[in-house]
């Protein structure tokens, strides 16, 4: 597989543990009492979306639901209310990742902006439904922060995938 | 050569449509968010969860909390002996009153005891730390570090030096969770300590409370202090509460529009006391039944007939 599908750069193949440490550590950035800043990014709905997107074989919509109930029980949200948006998330990013991989990764992130609004706005409303508080605008600003975050975290996520530009033909492996 | 077989080849296995499986998730989904909001009765299994995620949530936080002890220890002794002056003011300050409590307890219990009447109950509980701040923006939670091991139950309320902080509403092994009074809808009864008029503080969300259903002529002032009036059989009566800090009389609406400041330092970090349950009242039937209910729900919240009063 290539960074995108219009490079020409061969990647090496994704290693299981690997997705599963990423998304680890992002359940982890997730537990941070960032509670006064409402605004800081859904870390995990970031690598999700990301792996959803390039490994949709292996994340997909059970993950998602997963790490969603994992997530209403550390935030102490209703529970099933981030199993919702981030089954959401999987699914649009799964149906729509043959697509977003043809596009640089600029225009990718812009892609992800709308999933991760999405993610987002439907947790808002069915709280605000069954009602919960109003959270504020800045609740709204962490998608556009983690869409912003789009292109390092791609960088960083693939790194483990790359392979030495220079390569050695004399090498025997 | 043996008959073609039809069905397809392992690799092109997908397992179910993503749609089939969307649709199950989200149902699951809903599912569970109705019956957690509504009967609250997977509590189980958000215990069960939480074994899990709470010490991961809590290794998550130990660097924070690290730096923030390093920068604890190394804290000027200026300030530190400032500080201490400041405590030893306080204390004096306080003495007289103290000194003589012991003596007013025994003498109002051999007052009551000459009238005839119910003993008042004492405050007894134990101190918890405040963990840190639930994460969940739709709500105003804390979490402390006593929970069933420490016999922490449901419904306990929970106070700080000032006054009422909020109430446990979900009991982890190792932890709890303390809806606190601000929270959206959470309810503490209470009485104006000018006046002696009863009421209910309802939590609006963003720091503040207000009290509702009072008419428009009710005889509240700017400054008023709101104490708990104990007649939800939850709250000992007599906690500070909250102070009145803004009040709209229209003349187009029916009640006064009164918002108030808690007293206790809600939204900050530091220690709590958890208080014991209050033993259920034999004298109020209808009271002890609600009790019962409401044990099981954890929070106090009177939705119906919130509803019902604001139709006209």
């Amino acid at each position: 597989m290539q960074p995108t599908f219009s490079s020409s750069r061969i990647l090496l193949p994704v290693r299981p543990w690997f997705i599963y440490l990423s998304l680890f550590l992002a359940l982890m950035l997730n537990f941070l009492p960032t509670s006064q800043w409402s605004w800081v990014p859904d870390w995990v709905a970031l690598v999700l979306g990301f792996w959803a997107i390039r490994e949709f074989r292996r994340v997909g919509m059970g993950w998602a639901f997963l790490l969603g109930i994992v997530m209403d029980v550390a935030d102490s949200s209703a529970l099933g209310q981030h199993a919702l948006g981030y089954v959401l998330l999987a699914y649009v990013a799964t149906s729509l990742s043959r697509r977003i991989l043809w596009f640089p990764l600029l225009q990718q992130a812009l892609h992800v902006l709308p999933m991760l609004l999405l993610c987002q706005l439907v947790q808002a409303g069915i709280r605000t439904a069954a009602g919960g508080g109003f959270p504020g605008f800045s609740y709204f600003i962490g998608p556009l922060i983690a869409a912003a975050l789009w292109m390092p975290a791609t960088y960083l996520l693939l790194l483990p995938q790359y392979r030495p530009v220079e390569q050695d033909p004399h090498r025997p492996i | 050569m043996a008959a073609i077989d039809h069905a397809p080849p392992p690799f092109f296995k997908q397992g179910p449509a993503p749609l089939a499986l969307l649709t199950f998730y989200v149902t699951l989904s809903i599912a569970l968010f109705v019956v957690d909001l509504k009967y609250k009765s997977v509590d189980l299994l958000r215990q069960g969860i939480a074994v899990v995620v709470d010490p991961l949530q809590r290794l998550a936080q130990t660097p924070g909390a690290a730096i923030e002890q390093v920068g604890g220890y190394f804290t000027s002794l200026a300030t530190l002996q400032q500080e201490n002056a400041e405590l030893r003011r306080a204390q004096l300050d306080t003495a007289p009153n103290l000194a003589r409590l012991a003596h007013l307890e025994s003498e109002n219990e051999r007052l009551r005891r000459l009238l005839d009447m119910k003993a008042r109950e004492k405050a007894e509980g134990k101190v918890a730390h405040i963990l840190y701040a639930t994460r969940d923006p739709f709500s105003r939670r804390i979490v402390v570090d006593q929970g069933l091991q420490a016999g922490v139950g449901a419904g306990q309320p929970v106070i700080d030096e000032s006054g009422i902080v909020g109430q446990v509403t979900r009991v982890f092994p190792l932890s709890s969770e303390i809806t606190l009074i601000t929270d959206k809808d959470q309810v503490v009864p209470v009485q104006i300590v000018r006046t002696g008029q009863r009421s209910v503080a309802f939590g609006l969300g963003e720091g503040h409370l207000e009290l509702r259903f009072l008419p428009a002529n009710a005889d509240v002032q700017e400054g008023d202090i709101l104490v708990t009036s104990g007649l939800d059989g939850v709250y000992l009566p007599g906690f500070p509460v909250a102070k009145v800090s803004r009040i709209e009389r229209d003349s187009a609406y029916s009640f006064a529009r009164i918002f108030c400041d808690p007293v206790a330092g809600v939204e900050n970090f530091g220690e709590v006391f958890v208080l014991a349950p209050r033993p259920p009242r034999a004298d109020l039937p209808a009271l002890k039944e609600r009790a019962v209910a409401d044990e099981g729900k954890g929070e106090l919240r009177p939705k119906k007939s919130r509803r019902a009063a604001k139709k006209p």
